[in-house]
């Protein structure tokens, strides 16, 4: 299991010819994504590097090779309709990677998504998402990647990736990494892949990294509250960005009170998440929350044991805390283990 | 990109609005010209500088007459004003714009902008014109009213009464607020502004509904279907790093420290400020070098980094995901043969042909002090700079 993505996932490019289309597409080929066609207005009947059928609509790319997720590189001026374009042909996933749409593209865009649920639209402005092994959508260096069980999700690119490369390297694998953007009107939000992350029985614990600008990390904090068990690391970019600049990305922008690094951050600490101080520690942290985790749950058992064993009643009935997570050692050894039985679930 | 207030309401002017007459001016004898065309008795001169809080710092004047609107305007043409969002240094003021005078009966507020929440353009109405919107958001956010609008639907009629009568305007006034509002909207959603704030809106004592000042904010992503807007940027008004970044398609903003920094990437740009702040130091810039960058562009960073006399260390921190360790390392090595680099640099690489970009860098011969990871780095980067401002200091002696 993971979240949006897997190896039944079937994508069409979208921009296949392009710079970057034809980059990245290949790239996700080697890694072993299922690209079965591209689409470039114009282009249809050719083949893309001998290797997939190009097609003039994305409607065709869905009846004749049956895409059911369409990944988006087609440049800013045309990105809002070709989102719009894979929605009408029903595909249900939607990564746009373009960086640089005009904002009220995006408003008529979302417009538009609230009444076609059906499809779910991540990005645009982001890498893309990822489950290692699977199925990678997007731009992001597929082999600093490794299969796991920490879920990561991030308004921003490269943050991303230096999350995830430091989870690998101290042994804890992804189930699945998503960039959500950094542009102010998105699709897939925080709470979206929280609330997935909290279903997926493959991943344990998750990783949410926010920057300045706009509520939706207090809110990722509200809903993390009142409905996630399973723990958070939290970072929050933009702590010494002066109010009023933009920072880059569209959305990153102080405008009011509330949308700075630090009540971010304190919005995420009073929901139970532990805020790293910075981007370097992100995979120390959640090592040290893991396994704090597992020798609190080890206390706790071995205590509820005691008392079971002296009085049983109540007391016995005390919870283990949130399934045992691997310690590093455990899950590079167990790492095919949990391959396999990523294949079988 | 932001405008002048005079560039605002020329297009608002266009799309219906109803604003003051008024002339721009570079010269006080424009300025007393100006005023002598527009005729009547009352003038305003106003400082055309990019950042709000004119009124207070001197920059908007009321005259009785056009020779005191040439004197104001000789008096404010060259000085430098000091408000809240210039910063200490100040604004040079380059133009004036002269307008007409009206009588006042109410003054109001009226502004869009997007509200990310509801992923819909919001427009914002209240009574208490003339004030920061801030603080009256702050203080009493209930005097404050939003409608948000639908994009399939626009601007209705219906929301358009529902400020009017929250603002407590009567009779004919509603219909021209009504009227406002919509060539308003018309001209937020037609040139795709991200900010427009009519503040003052005022009612004047005949019952019209009159733009008394305009700020517009367009979306730069935007500005490739708006070349007209385009047109409208002033150079003077930014600072000459940043319009050189503009130009090379990299995302540069001063800032007060001595470490200049070379990120890819926003999200990870903020966190090496957030992390070189955390290790003791102080970034000099935010700088994202973007996703597609090529020699060329990493050649221009460390050159518009450089150019800052402040920088007395710089660090580089890649990640390459698209963007390949080789090339960046290539253009590390053209950069500093090309700009005498004279402080030490502090270079992580990470990602994709790492090894390719670490190999160039070792063999460029460049001083270059090489860090493992984000961490590691800062911590290199901070002890380089204080080590820097030590020998300066020494030398200074």
């Amino acid at each position: 299991m993971s979240i949006f993505v897997d190896q039944d996932t079937r994508v069409v490019v979208q921009g296949i010819t392009g710079a970057a289309g034809s980059f990245h597409a290949g790239q996700m080929f080697d890694y072993g994504t299922k690209v079965v066609a591209g689409v470039t207005p114009g282009r249809g009947g050719t083949v893309f590097q001998e290797r997939v059928p190009v097609f003039d609509t994305v409607h065709e790319a869905v009846e004749r090779c049956g895409a059911n997720a369409a990944a988006i590189f087609v440049p800013p001026p045309f990105a809002a309709d070709a989102i719009l374009e894979a929605t009408d042909a029903g595909v249900p996933l939607v990564v746009c990677i373009t960086e640089g749409i005009p904002v009220l593209d995006m408003v008529r865009v979302s417009r538009l998504l609230e009444v076609t649920p059906h499809t779910r639209l991540i990005g645009p402005n982001c890498p893309g998402v990822i489950t290692p092994g699977e199925c990678k959508i997007g731009i992001m260096p597929g082999h600093i990647h490794k299969r796991g069980r920490i879920g990561v999700v991030s308004r921003s690119g490269t943050l991303t990736y230096e999350a995830v490369k430091q989870l690998t390297d101290l042994g804890y694998g992804q189930s699945t990494a998503v960039g959500i953007g950094g542009d102010p009107v998105h699709g897939t939000d925080f709470i979206d892949c929280l609330e997935r992350f909290e279903a997926d029985p493959d991943t344990d614990a998750v990783i949410l990294i926010g920057e300045i600008g706009g509520s939706a990390e207090a809110k990722a904090a509200r809903y993390a509250r009142q409905h996630m068990k399973k723990p958070i690391v939290g970072f929050i970019a933009g702590r010494t960005a002066p109010p009023g600049r933009r920072m880059g990305h569209a959305g990153a922008v102080i405008s009011g009170g509330d949308d700075t690094a630090d009540a971010k951050i304190a919005a995420l600490r009073e929901a139970g998440i532990t805020v790293c101080e910075g981007p370097h520690l992100l995979g120390k942290t959640m090592h040290d929350l893991l396994t704090s985790g597992r020798r609190k749950a080890a206390r706790r058992r071995s205590r509820s044991a005691a008392q079971k064993k002296a009085a049983p009643g109540p007391a016995a009935k005390v919870v283990p805390a949130p399934a045992a997570v691997p310690a590093p050692t455990a899950a590079r050894a167990s790492g095919k283990a949990a391959a396999r039985r990523v294949r079988v679930a | 990109m932001k405008t002048h207030e005079y560039q605002a309401k020329q297009i608002l002017r266009m799309s219906g609005v109803p604003v003051p007459r008024g002339i721009l001016a570079t010269s006080a004898f424009e300025a007393e010209d100006a005023a002598r065309q527009l005729g009547g008795d009352v003038f305003v001169v106003k400082a055309q500088i990019h950042a709000g809080g004119r009124g207070k710092a001197g920059g908007v004047k009321v005259v009785r007459s056009a020779a005191d609107a040439g004197d104001v305007a000789e008096r404010l043409l060259g000085s430098k004003l000091r408000t809240p969002q210039t910063g200490p240094e100040g604004q040079e003021v380059r133009k004036v714009y002269v307008e007409e005078g009206c009588r006042i009966a109410r003054e109001l507020y009226l502004g869009m902008t997007l509200d990310r929440e509801k992923r819909r353009v919001t427009m914002m109405a209240s009574a208490d014109g003339g004030m920061e919107i801030e603080e009256v958001a702050k203080k009493t956010p209930e005097r404050i009213l939003k409608v948000a609008i639908d994009p399939m639907v626009g601007l209705s009629p219906f929301q358009a009464r529902r400020l009017a009568n929250g603002l407590k305007l009567q009779g004919k006034t509603v219909t021209e607020f009504g009227r406002f509002a919509k060539a308003l909207y018309d001209s937020f959603i037609a040139y795709d502004a991200s900010l427009a704030e009519i503040n003052p809106l005022v009612v004047t004592e005949a019952g019209q509904v009159v733009a008394l000042d305009a700020k517009m904010v367009f979306d730069d992503n935007a500005l490739f279907r708006h070349p007209r807007v385009a047109a409208l940027r002033d150079p003077w008004e930014e600072d000459p790093k940043e319009g050189q970044a503009r130009e090379n398609d990299l995302s540069y903003i001063a800032l007060d420290g001595d470490i200049g920094c070379m990120v890819n990437g926003a999200g990870l740009a903020m966190a090496t400020m957030d992390i070189i702040r955390l290790s003791g130091g102080a970034p000099a810039n935010f700088l994202d070098v973007g996703g597609g960058a090529d020699e060329q562009r990493v050649t221009a960073a460390l050159k518009i980094i450089l150019a800052d006399p402040k920088v007395r260390a710089v660090l580089v921190n890649i990640f390459g995901g698209i963007m390949r360790c080789d090339v960046i390392a290539n253009g590390i090595v053209a950069a500093a043969h090309q700009v005498k680099l004279k402080v030490p640099l502090v270079v992580r690489l990470e990602g994709t042909n790492v090894k390719q970009g670490k190999q160039i860098l070792a063999a460029s011969g460049l001083k270059i002090i090489a860090a493992d990871d984000l961490g590691d780095a800062a911590t290199k980067a901070v002890a380089a700079a204080a080590k820097q401002a030590r020998q300066g200091q020494q030398e200074g002696k």
